[in-house]
């Protein structure tokens, strides 16, 4: 994959950094069916999204299929501009991703 | 020789032992992914499943943000915040989910208790958080109101 599936935008305001993320997946359930075959389409979800704040953790998830298609995600934490903000995410099939940026 | 090699074990796992309770193991690196929580049909079994019990303290102060009347099911906003003291959790259900447990957020360090994500809800239903706090859960339900379900198709 060329294109990176993560976006980020982290800023500090007043020593608390919001961060928010969008990750381009398709977070399939598993419960769909392809309408042409009648086949279920197979899940292919994110189970896992983390996130180093510094190099230290802040924060992980654990994500089930009733995250929504692309998702969302903002947390906050206590931090200031300049620091790193790393967010990775790996999914069922073993795939996974991260992208690294500073905090604005 | 023998002496040698048990001295060498009791090393190697007194290091590990170490490792885990001083909390130096990265838990995603260890836990795999909680399926049996995520597979279970009632909002009871995700509980236990997820956080190890299902009683939970209903608390003012936790707050669920939103909509009340979700158009498409298979994107509603959800922001939950806490004005409780060191959440080091928060939980995500949907009542009338095929599967209720949505996610659960594990905070850690400086991390605020603030999480807001998409998700997807089969029908109308309560959209219920439980934040972890000094060891006990605390939980919050807003009804919402969908009128396209967004599982399955």
């Amino acid at each position: 994959m060329a294109k990176k599936s993560i976006k980020i935008r982290a800023k500090a305001k007043n020593g608390v950094v919001t961060v928010k993320a969008l990750i381009s997946h398709k977070m399939e359930t598993g419960l769909r069916k392809d309408k042409k075959t009648g086949k279920v389409i197979p899940a292919h979800f994110i189970e896992a999204v983390d996130c180093d704040h510094n190099g230290a953790p802040v924060m992980n998830a654990e994500w089930g299929v009733a995250i929504s298609k692309n998702p969302y995600l903002s947390f906050k934490f206590a931090g200031a501009s300049g620091d790193a903000v790393k967010l990775t995410w790996k999914d069922n099939t073993g795939k996974s991703d991260s992208l690294e940026t500073k905090v604005k | 020789m023998q002496r040698r090699h048990f001295l060498k074990n009791t090393m190697a796992t007194g290091a590990v032992a170490l490792a885990a309770t001083s909390g130096l193991l990265v838990p995603l690196k260890v836990l795999a992914w909680n399926k049996e929580a995520f597979d279970a049909k009632d909002v009871q079994s995700a509980m236990k499943g997820s956080i190890g019990t299902e009683l939970t303290e209903a608390s003012d102060k936790i707050t669920i943000k939103a909509p009340d009347i979700a158009e498409n099911g298979a994107v509603v906003p959800v922001t939950i915040s806490s004005a409780l003291s060191g959440v080091k959790s928060i939980t995500i259900l949907s009542e009338k989910n095929g599967t209720p447990l949505i996610a659960k957020f594990n905070l850690k360090g400086k991390a605020e208790a603030f999480v807001s994500t998409r998700i997807k809800m089969g029908k109308t239903s309560n959209v219920i958080a439980i934040c972890e706090s000094g060891g006990k859960f605390y939980s919050a339900r807003k009804e919402v109101k969908v009128t396209i379900g967004g599982c399955g198709g």
